[in-house]
């Protein structure tokens, strides 16, 4: 029962931090484009608004996987350790989370591609592509982990990082945290890698054909996905944190320098976008991989 | 085909979760832009660093589907009428319509040409009309920050418009669209 409860609460926790995250890097964006920019709670708003406008839905499949891809996320969002607070008992396997975060994905794709809309396939379409370029050079990173600690237990790396800045993996392991945080960059869809979004070319893509609710349910699922994804990499790289404060900003600093790289580049076509990950995210994760095995 | 029916303020601000809704709605407006005629050259100014609609939560959005606003701008021309119709009926409820420029009123200086309409509010109902030929970015923020009062005290209400008297817009657009059929024989192809 208290679980039950505990869930709740940490799912609106998730979905409240990214939305706010959201926000506040809308207004960040704004004023480096020397604009005022909206108030950063103008995500709350624009998901209450999506939620009270009357929707458009095309077959059953549509509403069951939209709520499928919400589900995956916040499935693996009970597995990120806010501050080593966990909604129950579990060691936070870090694999687990790798296998949760595509159902999110994969729900929202086939949602939007049984809307029937052909720029919804093209936006689908690469996406995928954009997951294979970013989901290898991360699994790389993850493998640089088993072959230090042996274990993905996201508690167990964190505790091998206490006591200090000098333990965390930033120091300890810079290549991979390039590699991931380029990976990050491709996850979250921000600006080199945001070709499967592309208002101007492709209509905005997976988006194109979601009205009302449903695109509150995609903004409350991308908010999700920006709480597991920077949570990811607070936990591994920068050493988690003692409080839930601490760890909660940390994470806001990892997706505000996200939002200030997607301000300075423009947009990769997407087999450039899968060439560049692969070439130099993957390059630096096989350098640290390497670097781990020699160092052991 | 019965007499235009209007929607009374009241029936809209007594509705108490109406308002709440509103008080929402007002803040985040997402618009589609559609730019046939002249005047899509005053929106870029007005979207970014010098007049920066953003702060007031106005946004673009690239489909009829995501959009909550409708901004014609320039003249319609009888072509572009039949696109402009299914876009609106795309668009989900609340949806409101902005005319922009002199054209979308009255027809401006395309009044007497054959190939234009001249009145918009005939067809779909508009919910404001932004006057001037063609209007400056002011004038555009302007109306926009005008729009969101009247989403605020209920009176921006040209869909329900829409749903009581579909008859009556049906019935305008059909005279307007059986021009645009083909005058030359297709040897029956389409
Ligand atoms: S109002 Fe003036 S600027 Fe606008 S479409 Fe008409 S002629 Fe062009």
């Amino acid at each position: 029962m208290m679980y039950a409860l505990n869930f709740v609460l940490w799912a609106l926790a998730a979905m409240a931090i990214g939305l706010l995250f959201m926000g506040i890097s809308r207004k960040l964006t704004a004023r480096l484009q020397r604009r005022y920019g909206p108030p950063f709670w103008q995500s709350f708003i624009d998901v209450i608004k999506a939620f009270s406008r009357k929707s458009i839905s095309h077959n059953f499949i549509m509403d069951l996987c939209a709520l499928m891809g919400l589900a995956g996320l916040l499935a693996a969002a009970m597995y990120v350790p806010m501050g080593g607070i966990l909604p129950f008992p579990s060691d936070s396997p870090l694999i687990l989370i790798l296998y949760f975060m595509p159902i999110g994905y994969l729900g929202m794709a086939v949602s939007v591609s049984a809307s029937g809309n052909p720029l919804a396939s093209i936006g689908i379409g690469r996406a995928l592509t954009l997951m294979l370029g970013y989901e290898i050079p991360f699994a790389i990173v993850v493998m640089s982990f088993i072959s230090n600690y042996g274990t993905t237990n996201i508690l167990s790396i964190m505790q091998a990082q206490a006591g200090g800045i000098e333990n965390w993996h930033i120091i300890k392991m810079p290549f991979g945290f390039l590699a991931s945080l380029l990976a990050l960059e491709a996850m979250t869809g921000k600006k080199p890698f945001d070709v499967m979004i592309a208002p101007a070319e492709i209509a905005s893509g997976p988006m194109v054909e979601l009205s009302g609710k449903f695109l509150g349910l995609a903004f409350l699922q991308y908010s999700v996905a920006v709480f597991v994804e920077t949570g990811l990499l607070t936990a591994l790289f920068l050493g988690g944190g003692a409080t839930v404060w601490e760890f909660v900003l940390k994470q806001f600093i990892v997706y505000m320098v996200l939002t200030l790289f997607s301000e300075i580049y423009a947009r990769y076509r997407v087999e450039q976008a899968v060439r560049f990950l692969w070439i130099y995210a993957g390059g630096l994760a096989v350098i640290q991989l390497a670097l781990n095995m020699y160092m052991k | 085909m019965g007499d235009f029916i209007t929607v009374s303020r009241q029936e809209i601000v007594d509705n108490k979760w109406e308002r709440v809704l509103n008080f929402f709605r007002q803040r985040s407006l997402w618009m589609l832009y559609y730019c046939t005629g002249c005047g899509a050259v005053e929106l870029p100014p007005t979207m970014t660093s010098r007049f920066d609609m953003e702060r007031f939560g106005i946004g673009p959005m690239a489909t009829p589907r995501q959009a909550d606003i409708l901004l014609i701008t320039g003249y319609v021309s009888a072509k572009t009428l039949k696109r402009i119709v299914r876009s609106y009926e795309q668009m989900p409820d609340p949806k409101y319509v902005v005319g922009f420029g002199s054209c979308p009123v009255n027809g401006g200086i395309y009044w007497d040409s054959y190939a234009t309409i001249n009145y918009l509010d005939k067809y779909i109902p508009v919910d404001l009309s932004l006057t001037g030929c063609m209007p400056r970015p002011q004038a555009v923020l302007d109306g926009l920050l005008t729009l969101i009062q009247m989403i605020d005290k209920g009176e921006a209400v040209g869909h329900k418009k829409y749903q009581l008297n579909y008859e009556w817009y049906k019935k305008n657009q059909r005279e307007v669209l059986e021009r645009t059929a083909p005058v030359l024989d297709t040897g029956g192809l389409k």
